[in-house]
């Protein structure tokens, strides 16, 4: 694929090897221009104003929503709640679906593969309400063990939360064989962090049969700031409001008040209808490309990086093979700190992520402090593998390293 | 910035003296007798060291850094061990604040001659992203003296 003439900041900086789109993605110029054109041309209130303008500005945001709802497999679109992205819409579900329903002596249950964000809210709300916080542990090479997670499960068992994509390792989890495991076991509902997984293969919400799924924006060619949560209208419907305030109000007694319906109940205040219209371009874009030809470019790249990096003396790669893992490689080089690594490659122009990855339960029980991590997109190529393996190797120059 | 200038960058950050102090760190370990230990943790990159401390006076008398890091907290810590043992305690606070102005890119505290060997860590400066690694030493020394001062 040639996609770099199509995102500005690549296309200006021609040395520049962008290898972290698992943080963020670069912006594809499509997008850059949909957010301006709706500032341009249709900014307004949604849901407010009489005048056209205002329904003009309501028109683009729900056509947005209705975009984004079909690319990830949703037939009703308002099913499809906005958020500022997978963080809190993990929030939003723990905060809300958690607050109504976890008691004294339930279990939730997570994993050791989550992202801060799919361990701390859930660890917070076992503390608020006494409930136990169960996390089921991992495989040797970085795969969730379901044997462990079928012990776990059981009556108490109200949630099971888990991520399809793990942003540290690029573990992808089996998430039907989860859903059924925990739908054998349990009454539990299905919580499954999709940041790394909606950017990157073709997913469909109703195939994967969890109770919500949420993503980030901004991690599939969209604008910062805006994600969303997708859940089943029967439970959204039974839910609390997360946040209240304007538009997501039916009704304000002195009193009491009434809630909207779906979507609106948990959008409170003025939507970011500007970067849901520049997620939709983005979905377009990817339509455009096809998931299919998304996820086979990737995995050429990842089989590349796997093979010429796991050929560097001293290097070790984390996590299950490349075959089941999706767009990361986690990696550290002996003798020198991924710290380190990430400052050396930097000076050739190389962008890699060195750290826990927000991910320290992980790190614990890899026993290590931080990795090194390469990410890949629809817009790298094979080049920026050379880079990335020319900047270990200088590395491994400056810090001297000796062949054991 | 060219290429170039940022390879240069690099070099200086890494020079010998670092990866010496990386590779074959001074005072690390444990002392027998301790009067302060402070763990302290890069929320950042998961990095920590414990440094622990036998006062002598208002000062260092003896200190050991255990944990680990990267090369820039690692030569950090054992440069700072090196120089701070023995001293005062305002004296080693006076350190510490030139060797956090020369973080800041002050150019005066480069070529500061108290700063001895640390001023190998100029370098640092033009690297934000690892100021915090260069100071996580130098903070939990001063948690320690402040439990020492009261």
């Amino acid at each position: 694929m040639k996609l770099r003439a199509d995102f500005p900041l690549l296309a200006n900086n021609p040395r520049l090897h962008y290898l972290d789109s698992a943080a963020t993605s670069q912006k594809p110029q499509v997008v850059l221009d949909a957010i301006r054109d709706f500032y341009e041309t249709s900014n307004a209130n949604p849901h407010r104003g009489a005048y056209s303008l205002s329904v003009q500005a309501t028109e683009r945001y729900h056509e947005a929503r209705v975009r984004i709802a079909r690319f990830l497999g949703v037939r009703d679109p308002d099913c499809l709640i906005f958020t500022r992205g997978t963080t809190e819409s993990l929030n939003l579900v723990a905060g809300s679906w958690g607050r109504a329903n976890i008691a004294r002596g339930d279990e939730i249950v997570i994993t050791a593969l989550e992202h801060h964000a799919n361990f701390v809210p859930w660890q917070q709300l076992a503390l608020e309400k006494h409930a136990k916080l169960r996390i089921c542990e991992l495989t040797e090479d970085g795969r969730l063990d379901l044997d462990h997670l079928g012990e776990l499960l059981g009556p108490k068992t109200k949630v099971v939360a888990f991520n399809h994509v793990s942003n540290a390792l690029g573990t992808i989890n089996p998430v039907d064989e989860i859903v059924k495991l925990v739908s054998d076991n349990s009454d539990a509902i299905t919580v499954c962090d999709g940041a790394q997984s909606a950017p990157h293969f073709p997913v469909s919400f109703e195939s994967l049969g969890v109770s919500f799924y949420a993503f980030s924006g901004h991690k599939m060619l969209g604008p910062m700031g805006l994600g969303g949560l997708i859940g089943t209208r029967e439970m959204l419907e039974q839910m609390p409001p997360y946040q209240t305030g304007g538009d997501m109000i039916e009704f304000v007694h002195d009193d009491r008040t009434t809630w909207n319906v779906l979507p609106h109940k948990f959008e409170a205040g003025t939507p970011n209808a500007a970067d849901a219209v520049g997620l939709g371009a983005a979905v377009e874009y990817l339509d455009g490309i096809g998931m299919a030809r998304v996820l086979d470019h990737e995995r050429s790249m990842m089989a590349s990086a796997q093979r010429r990096l796991a050929a560097i003396d001293g290097l070790q790669i984390y996590g299950p093979p490349p075959a089941q893992r999706s767009g990361v490689i986690s990696f550290t080089m002996s003798d020198v700190h991924p710290h380190d690594l990430a400052t050396i490659l930097d000076g050739e122009g190389v962008c890699i992520r060195a750290g826990h990855h927000c991910a320290q339960p992980l790190m614990r029980r890899l026993n290590i402090a931080a990795t090194a991590r390469a990410s890949f997109y629809v817009y790298n190529d094979e080049r920026d593998i050379d880079a990335l393996v020319a900047g270990i190797m200088k590395a491994r120059e400056i810090f001297g390293y000796v062949p054991a | 910035m060219s290429q170039p200038e940022r390879s240069a960058e690099i070099a200086a950050l890494y020079q010998e003296m670092i990866l010496d102090h990386y590779r074959r760190p001074r005072n690390k370990g444990t002392l027998e007798r301790a009067d302060a230990a402070v763990e302290m943790k890069n929320p950042l990159c998961g990095d920590e060291i414990t440094l622990q401390v036998a006062f002598d006076g208002d000062g260092v008398g003896d200190v050991r850094f255990s944990g680990r890091g990267c090369a820039i907290s690692q030569a950090s810590a054992s440069m700072m061990t090196q120089l701070v043992k023995g001293k005062g305690a305002e004296e080693i606070d006076s350190i510490r604040n030139r060797f956090r102005e020369m973080m800041l890119g002050d150019p005066g505290a480069v070529t500061d001659e108290k700063l001895g060997s640390l001023r190998a860590l100029s370098g640092v400066a033009r690297f934000p992203a690892r100021v915090k690694c260069a100071l996580l030493a130098w903070n939990a020394l001063e948690t320690a003296l402040a439990e020492r001062g009261g």
